[in-house]
């Protein structure tokens, strides 16, 4: 099964680059706690390489541990990992000297949210993925979906499977979906009247407790202090007694990110509330597009939007 | 007792005439405890909330008084309710942490009106668990998915009805005007094959982990333990035990309000002092001090483990990571053995 020749693959290659000293360090996925979950891991020792695997629950967009290491080392990438690795070399928080990217062609990450509300309050236990179905185990049900149900919406509508930028290659480049992909609610969020906009944001943030956890698990939120955290000046409340304020957040976090968010998902994954942000980074990114022509993170030598002169193709 | 299941709305709605009742409510794929205005809003068939009950009495934001300034002094209103409450259909895992977090703010030290008000005026309902989720771990703390430990009663789900276990005093009291008949051999049999059947997939050994944690504070594990903290406060902010806070002053023009948040010390901001200097410069420093506070300061100050195994932490943390494979990481490190 490819899931397990890739986790050969990665498992074989860090070990060489440890063992050579080309790396000090191989960033990279090992095993969950929690069925269909994955979990980020830092790998410095040749012997400890067998905790690296390739799975469906390798969610994380692990460039957010790659700005401003010290050491020399090697990162798994899959298609939207790279990207972010591409624009934060581009904005100097990555030497691209000092990094290995090891790609992997991305199969698609599985959702729990979906998962879970496919099995509505019933716990799962444990899981299995074989050829394209999803075996979902509990303590009285054994129910089966197909794969591409339970992918997350950023893997549905994923531009750029493959690693765009990477050093070595392991297993074949999956097919790439094409360009312009909607999320199965863009046309409805599209035909809605700002206020309807702003009401639906609303909703969905009045469940924001403000953990933070969109933006720490971005990548390209690396701001020195974010602006969320100041008290003087005190650009929004502290508390999360008004709904608005944790709109402000959201959107300014996301203008903040215009041109540089790859839209990988992180943030929206990351929310422990389920808040969809993906709306808001989603149409960001498109938006980016159609107004600069940039796409974020497919090329290093293309220079970001407004440090270079205006290309609509 | 026994209650049928369709009989809950009615007991619901009963009790919504002398208590606010907090229940679980279904938004989107997640149940949060609030306050409902009629029975048929809880939801019963849920596996636990994704913020703990600890909202109703320690909410995320808390106005604690309100202020305006006027022509010769400053007009102040208190923000303390008095409303009789019921949580119904909390987790053993969630009764018990109000049990800890009376030590804080019922303690000899210090006593908190706004918590201990709201909490003395509540009673709760608990639904015990006939189906623990994969990041349960409460028995290793001292409860279980039946435990009645702080509940004032206790249901336990045999199908199409409700054993209903009558803990305390108050308990009974939202009882009154009910009329349940008592539970037969048949349903009492029922409710214990239940019980033994509601298996926990984990479990952690805390043998020793307090002796460890005294005498490992610059152990490079930690080092190990925290390279994938994100350091959000996904952990702290679903934990039904975690209780720090922070102050402000919300102002403007001539009023504002004195509002309580909650914080986290995964945040650079919890101890960064005004010289800019941070005793907690590092991710590291943080998260050692969340452990620390749960397994090892809170034992020293209350004589208790500050985690009840709710397993919120573990299935809300963005990089999963684990507090039951902490607590093992600890146990191997340093090689002191008491």
């Amino acid at each position: 099964m490819f899931l397990k020749m890739l986790t050969r693959a990665i498992q074989e290659t860090a070990q060489r680059l440890l063992q050579d000293k080309e790396v000090d360090l191989v960033v990279g996925f090992a095993e969950g706690s929690l069925p269909l979950r994955n979990t980020p891991c830092f790998i410095r020792q040749p012997e400890d390489v067998q905790s690296l695997v390739w799975g469906y629950g390798c969610e994380n967009n692990l460039a957010v541990f790659l700005r401003r290491r010290p050491e020399k080392l090697a990162v798994v990438a899959k298609g939207c990992d790279s990207r972010a690795i591409v624009e934060l070399i581009k904005q100097n928080q990555i030497d691209r000297e000092k990094l290995v990217i090891i790609g992997v062609p991305c199969q698609g990450m599985i959702d729990r949210n979906k998962v879970n509300r496919l099995l509505a309050g019933r716990e799962l236990l444990s899981a299995q993925v074989n050829d394209g179905q999803v075996q979902l185990k509990g303590k009285d049900f054994l129910e089966t979906a197909p794969l591409e149900q339970l992918l997350h919406n950023s893997c549905l509508t994923c531009t750029h499977p493959n690693p765009a930028l990477y050093d070595i290659l392991l297993g074949e480049p999956v097919p790439e979906k094409g360009i312009g992909l909607e999320l199965s609610n863009e046309a409805d969020y599209d035909a809605k009247s700002p206020a309807e906009k702003q009401a639906y944001l609303q909703n969905e943030l009045s469940r924001c407790v403000r953990c933070y956890a969109c933006r720490q698990s971005c990548p390209m939120c690396f701001c020195e202090e974010c602006f969320v955290d100041c008290s003087a000046p005190e650009w929004l409340s502290k508390s999360s007694l008004n709904v608005k304020d944790n709109v402000f957040f959201q959107t300014v976090r996301a203008y903040h990110l215009a041109g540089r968010c790859v839209d990988c998902g992180a943030c929206d994954r990351a929310c422990p509330m389920g808040i969809d942000l993906r709306t808001l980074t989603h149409r960001m990114a498109k938006d980016v597009q159609e107004v600069f022509g940039y796409t974020a993170g497919v090329s290093l030598e293309e220079k970001p939007p407004l440090a270079a002169p205006i290309s609509l193709t | 007792m026994l209650l049928k299941k369709d009989q809950v709305t009615n007991w619901l709605n009963k009790l919504m005439q002398t208590y606010q009742v907090f229940a679980p409510e279904k938004e989107d794929n997640s149940f949060y405890f609030r306050q409902i205005s009629s029975g048929d809003q809880a939801i019963l068939d849920y596996n636990n909330s994704s913020i703990p009950p600890k909202e109703v009495f320690f909410p995320r934001s808390e106005k604690l008084f309100c202020y305006r300034t006027e022509k010769g002094g400053v007009q102040l209103t208190e923000q303390i309710g008095e409303e009789k409450k019921v949580v119904f259909g909390i987790r053993p895992c969630d009764a018990k942490s109000f049990l800890l977090l009376d030590k804080v703010f019922n303690g000899d030290q210090y006593v908190d009106p706004y918590y201990l008000n709201k909490r003395n005026n509540t009673a709760l309902v608990g639904l015990g668990c006939n189906q623990p989720a994969a990041a349960c771990f409460c028995a290793s703390l001292g409860g279980g998915p039946f435990s009645q430990e702080g509940l004032d009663i206790l249901l336990t789900d045999i199908g199409d009805q409700y054993l209903v276990e009558v803990i305390t005093e108050r308990g009974r009291e939202l009882l009154s005007g009910m009329d349940l008949p008592v539970a037969g051999q048949e349903a009492q049999a029922a409710a214990r094959s239940v019980k033994e059947d509601a298996a926990l997939a984990s479990a952690v050994d805390l043998g020793g982990l307090k002796y460890r944690l005294d005498v490992n504070f610059e152990d490079p594990i930690w080092n190990e333990i925290a390279e994938k903290c994100l350091g959000c406060a996904a952990c702290t902010y679903s934990c039904p035990t975690c209780h720090c806070f922070d102050i402000v002053d919300e102002v403007a023009g001539k009023e504002g309000c004195r509002v309580r948040n909650w914080d986290a010390c995964m945040f650079p901001q919890f101890t960064l002092h005004g010289s800019g200097h941070n005793p907690r410069p590092t991710g590291k420093e943080r998260l050692r001090q969340r452990v620390m506070h749960k397994f090892k300061y809170f034992v020293d100050n209350y004589g208790a483990t500050a985690c009840v195994g709710c397993g919120r932490c573990i299935a809300n943390c963005p990089v999963n990571l684990d507090i039951r494979q902490v607590i093992e990481q600890i146990g191997q490190a340093g090689g002191v053995q008491q």
